[in-house]
């Protein structure tokens, strides 16, 4: 896949400031690093959940943000998805009326398209106080693509989850972006992980980018490091 | 009992508590999630009637709705007549003193909504009337009835601003607060008490279906 996405931002926050310059490439790329090194914010700017002081966003060639000119694409004209750790479903709405939230006319076959993917098609009339936190986070991944986005972002959507589910979600949801070609930007504390999904990674840390490239170079060099940071977080 | 004075109040009340409810809304909604610096001198403002004396607050809506003020000339225009006392000038003192028992539940309402929920409507719809409609009006229900309830209530019971901007016409301007008032000052004792009855017995009401509500929401 040639560049698709370019960002460089920078945001004040708090004590600390968010300094991030990239290019993606791989539609499957991990956002790697501690608690706390900018993964979520970084996201939220390209959502459109957050401005930053300045800097700069384009996604397939349509300029998202630009400070410097005053653009700004609110959050759902951005054709982003994107899926949290906490599933944020619509407690008054069931899972059916979720799902078609962010769909116009007539939508009940693409919610039931949507449902399929993820076996949670027995669960579309069910309200969200009556599903499980495994079935939340698939409705509400059947709810962030059910409007075909360009992108998805996911914020270690699958922590909490067992392998054996996760693993399932995972498979599915990686085959319906390479069948659309959506690329996807993924939060992961998971080495394990990162390296089983083949994918480029780009390591954050302190709100800045240390490393970006193939996960078995950009992890085998920051070994040490990775090792440290890991080690930190477990204690 | 002062029938008349009943259903003007009932009437009073319920088209205050209407247009109340079509202002904090949007209102409640700017106070909870807007950005503009002044926003704490409009929330003060929206609370001055909690602590003004309504015999201030009345003798300035008089004034305003008066003849020789321009508000009050344009509102008598509108109106086809002066809007001091008259019904509708009741009104609009009523809107004004129960302003903070309408907008202040429903800001709060809107500021337990989660933000994460908010945000996840915000990248779903563009369209901000339907977030409104579809996920937080249903998701502050319970602070939308304690608004109506409170400002139907405080409506009721209103006597000062009353008194200073409608005088106690019968028919026209007299509520049952101020029916009291006149009832007492005659020494008709046992019609003020079922008149003061009837107020007791439908404030009482009211907080019920408030607090009743709330442990059924287990609140």
């Amino acid at each position: 896949m040639s560049e698709y996405l370019q960002v460089e931002i920078e945001h004040a926050l708090g004590d600390w400031a968010l300094h991030v310059s990239c290019k993606l490439s791989d539609p499957w790329t991990v956002l790697f690093g501690p608690s706390g090194a900018g993964k979520t914010s970084v996201l939220r700017v390209l959502a459109g959940l957050m401005r930053p002081d300045r800097g700069r966003v384009v996604l397939l060639g349509r300029t998202l943000v630009d400070t410097s000119s005053g653009m700004w694409v609110g959050p759902a004209r951005r054709g982003i998805g994107f899926v949290t750790q906490r599933p944020m479903l619509f407690p008054n709405m069931n899972v059916t009326d979720n799902v078609a939230f962010g769909l116009s006319g007539n939508s009940r076959a693409r919610v039931g398209e949507m449902l399929a993917l993820f076996e949670a098609g027995h669960l579309a009339k069910r309200m969200p106080g009556e599903l499980s936190g495994g079935e939340k986070q698939r409705v509400a991944l059947a709810r962030a693509l059910a409007p075909e986005p360009r992108m998805l972002l996911l914020d270690e959507p699958f922590a909490g989850l067992d392998a054996e589910l996760k693993g399932g979600i995972l498979e599915r949801l990686t085959a319906w972006l390479g069948t659309r070609e959506v690329p996807a930007l993924y939060v992961s504390h998971d080495v394990v992980e990162v390296f089983q999904t083949g994918a480029d990674v780009v390591v954050m840390d302190g709100g800045e980018i240390r490393a970006h490239g193939p996960a078995r170079v950009v992890l085998a060099s920051h070994r040490d490091q990775l090792l440290r940071q890991l080690g930190g977080e477990n204690s | 009992m002062d029938q008349q004075a009943i259903f003007l109040t009932l009437r009073l009340a319920s088209i205050t508590t209407l247009i109340l409810l079509v202002i904090a809304v949007p209102l409640g909604y700017w106070l909870a999630y807007g950005e503009a610096r002044w926003k704490s001198m409009v929330e003060a403002a929206v609370a001055l009637p909690l602590v003004l004396p309504p015999t201030v607050l009345g003798f300035y809506l008089l004034v305003l709705l008066g003849p020789r003020t321009a508000p009050g000339r344009m509102l008598a225009g509108v109106f086809g007549h002066p809007l001091a006392f008259s019904f509708a000038g009741l009104v609009v003192g009523s809107v004004v003193f129960s302003l903070p028992f309408a907008v202040q539940p429903i800001t709060s309402g809107f500021r337990s909504v989660d933000p994460e929920i908010r945000e996840a409507a915000e990248l779903l719809s563009p369209d901000r009337g339907r977030i409104l409609a579809r996920v937080l009006l249903p998701l502050i229900r319970p602070f939308l009835l304690t608004a109506a309830v409170l400002t139907f209530t405080h409506t009721v019971g209103e006597f000062g601003v009353v008194l200073m901007i409608g005088g106690g016409i019968p028919g026209v301007t007299r509520t049952l607060s101020i029916s009291i008032y006149d009832q007492v000052q005659d020494f008709a004792y046992v019609q003020a008490n079922h008149t003061a009855l009837l107020l007791v017995s439908l404030s009482f009401l009211a907080l019920l279906i408030i607090y009743g509500r709330r442990e059924r929401a287990g609140v």
